[in-house]
């Protein structure tokens, strides 16, 4: 273990670091903490410049309810579901697939296929943005609707999943599928009843990390769709902020509810979360 | 094995050998990553061509495209926003570089097993979590001249009116602090994974030899987090590269462009100058940049394969 666990040390210095815990998560997060004060905080106090004391009277219901009367952020969050919920299920699919393909079977190109999604996976979303933005405006006509930001993300984080999948499954022994297909199972059966029951806890991981990455995208937003109709909740807070250029507590209420289900997910899938995140950190 | 007398099986082997039987070894494959090489290739193969390609024209988006051949990187050589675009992509490179160590630094200071410790753990990793956006939002208000906490600081020391993200020497560096928030977390759960899954073995060996404190750090445990360090490099560096949101959200690459990045000019160029081929250049000299750590993390996650 390391550093030296703080039960071999002095008492004096167990009890400052059990004490320096929280300051230091307090300054940390000090941005969001002031964000999540605003957020209940009234029009008047805000008024007189009282940013950062302690909100004399709370007003977190009708804060967040004026978000949600005064502004489509309803509509933005039922669109951000809409758009990351199939994008992530599709992107695991087909990853699935690919990666058992580059896991298990030797074929020609098959590790220069495995290059291209990793390498795909980092190149900067710019160097995509104008084919893909004329593609959705002029050859397939779906510019500002929900599928073009499914159909994209699909196809972006299928290079994420495709990397994160094949070198799960490439643990998965050899004799498992040697013994199915020995028995005469048929080759899409294997994939189906013996690789997809013990690939679940990737899966799994995968989808909690892809979420987060989905639901937090900006750029796409921006240059796929336009109406409030169809745009994510990150998009539209951005342009919120044009409406609501003083209204800070309204501002922040908003924020706080674009953040929520990302952390909310984060929190119920911690082990999840950082299993698919630190693949890769631990060994090589 | 004898197998294809199990009855529990529903087996197929009793058929006559279809086609599809005799050649199904070598087809699943290519229909199982059908799908995702056909996503893959219509929304990221095909338009990295063709961007490179939209990178030689002169074109609004609209009237018919003109070849130009190199003229669009001509221009961007002369373009003094570029430079500053490139100069400001390398201070997010180089500052982006404290986010491993940071996150090392954080995650040392975690890694101890006292009573509420995992929940400190997840809300350090908080700003990772959240969206970008909402981290602008959060920082440009934490600047903010009037009603900033960063204002408020500096008043118990008689400074007064400071707008950093309103100053062309200080606004890019505000939205690089910014940035380093969630990656200094990011970097952090890294290196809490490389921590836990150390050999401890390694580490009493070095103590037993005399080793602690700093020595024993560099020696016994710093080596054996060599994979988390090289992931998070990587990914700092992809991350500075890639920054947008920020800029969009904070400053939209102002004062004067004085905070502009590539990816942001690149943006500002092709939809609010309409100048889609000299955009694209843009795009084409951040993808060449970026094709270095892609061709050096592919090299090393390719031996890594090999060997």
């Amino acid at each position: 273990m390391f550093p030296t666990p703080i039960q071999d040390r002095s008492r004096a210095a167990q009890a400052f670091y059990r004490a320096s815990l929280i300051p230091a998560l307090v300054v940390w997060l000090l941005p969001l903490v002031a964000i999540a004060f605003t957020s209940i905080r009234s029009i008047d106090e805000l008024n007189q410049g009282r940013f950062w004391t302690w909100p004399e009277e709370t007003r977190f219901v009708e804060n967040y309810t004026a978000v949600f009367t005064q502004s489509p952020m309803g509509q933005f969050l039922v669109n951000s579901v809409l758009i990351t919920v199939p994008a992530v299920a599709l992107s695991i699919a087909l990853s699935a697939m690919a990666g058992y393909a580059l896991a298990k079977y030797r074929f020609r190109g098959s590790l220069v296929l495995f290059a291209i999604f990793i390498a795909g996976n980092f190149v900067p979303f710019q160097i995509l943005m104008i084919p893909v933005r004329d593609l959705f405006v002029n050859v397939v006509p779906l510019y500002d609707t929900i599928l073009a930001l499914v159909l994209f993300h699909m196809a972006f984080q299928t290079g994420f999943c495709t990397l994160f999948m094949r070198n799960f499954i490439k643990q998965i022994p050899d004799a498992l599928i040697e013994a199915a297909r020995v028995e005469g199972v048929s080759e899409l059966r294997i994939f189906w009843h013996v690789v997809l029951p013990l690939v679940r806890p990737a899966m799994a991981a995968l989808a909690v990390l892809v979420f987060t990455f989905v639901w937090n995208d900006f750029f796409w937003a921006l240059v796929l769709v336009q109406s409030d109709e169809v745009r994510p909740v990150t998009a539209g807070l951005q342009a919120l902020r044009g409406t609501w250029t003083s209204a800070w507590q309204l501002i922040s209420a908003g924020a706080i509810i674009a953040a929520l289900p990302p952390v909310a997910l984060f929190f119920l899938m911690q082990r999840h979360f950082i299993a698919g995140l630190t693949l890769g950190a631990t060994k090589g | 094995m004898s197998s294809s007398a199990t009855p529990s099986l529903p087996v197929v082997t009793a058929r006559p050998e279809s086609w599809w039987h005799r050649h199904q070894a070598s087809i699943t494959p290519l229909l199982l990553l059908l799908p995702a090489l056909a996503a893959f290739s219509l929304f990221v193969l095909w338009p990295i061509a063709s961007s490179l390609w939209l990178s030689l024209h002169d074109w609004d988006g609209i009237s018919e495209r003109r070849f130009i051949g190199f003229d669009n990187y001509r221009e961007l050589f002369d373009d003094r926003v570029f430079w500053t675009s490139i100069v400001n992509n390398i201070w997010w490179l180089l500052a982006f570089m404290l986010a491993p160590a940071l996150g090392l630094a954080i995650a040392l200071f975690l890694n101890q097993s006292v009573f509420g410790i995992r929940l400190v753990k997840s809300l350090f990793f908080f700003p990772f979590v959240i969206s970008q956006v909402v981290v602008g939002l959060v920082f440009a208000w934490f600047y903010n001249p009037q009603y900033g906490l960063l204002n408020e600081v500096l008043r118990a020391f008689g400074i007064e009116g400071i707008s950093p993200l309103d100053s062309e020497t200080g606004a890019t560096f505000a939205v690089i602090v910014a940035g380093l928030w969630p990656q200094i977390a990011y970097c952090m759960i890294l290196y809490l994974a490389g921590l836990a899954a150390m050999n401890p073995e390694v580490i009493e060996a070095a103590r037993m030899d005399g080793a602690k404190g700093w020595r024993l750090f560099w020696h016994a445990v710093l080596p054996q987090l060599r994979p988390a360090t090289f992931i998070a490099v990587v990914v700092s560096v992809i991350g500075a590269l890639r920054s947008f949101d920020l800029v969009a959200i904070m400053t939209a690459g102002g004062p004067y462009s004085s905070s502009t990045v590539l990816a942001y000019y690149m943006y500002e160029q092709t939809f609010l100058s309409v100048r889609y081929g000299y955009g694209a250049a843009v795009a084409a000299v951040l993808f060449l940049i970026m094709n270095v750590y892609i061709a050096f993390f592919l090299w090393r996650m390719l031996r890594r394969e090999q060997a």
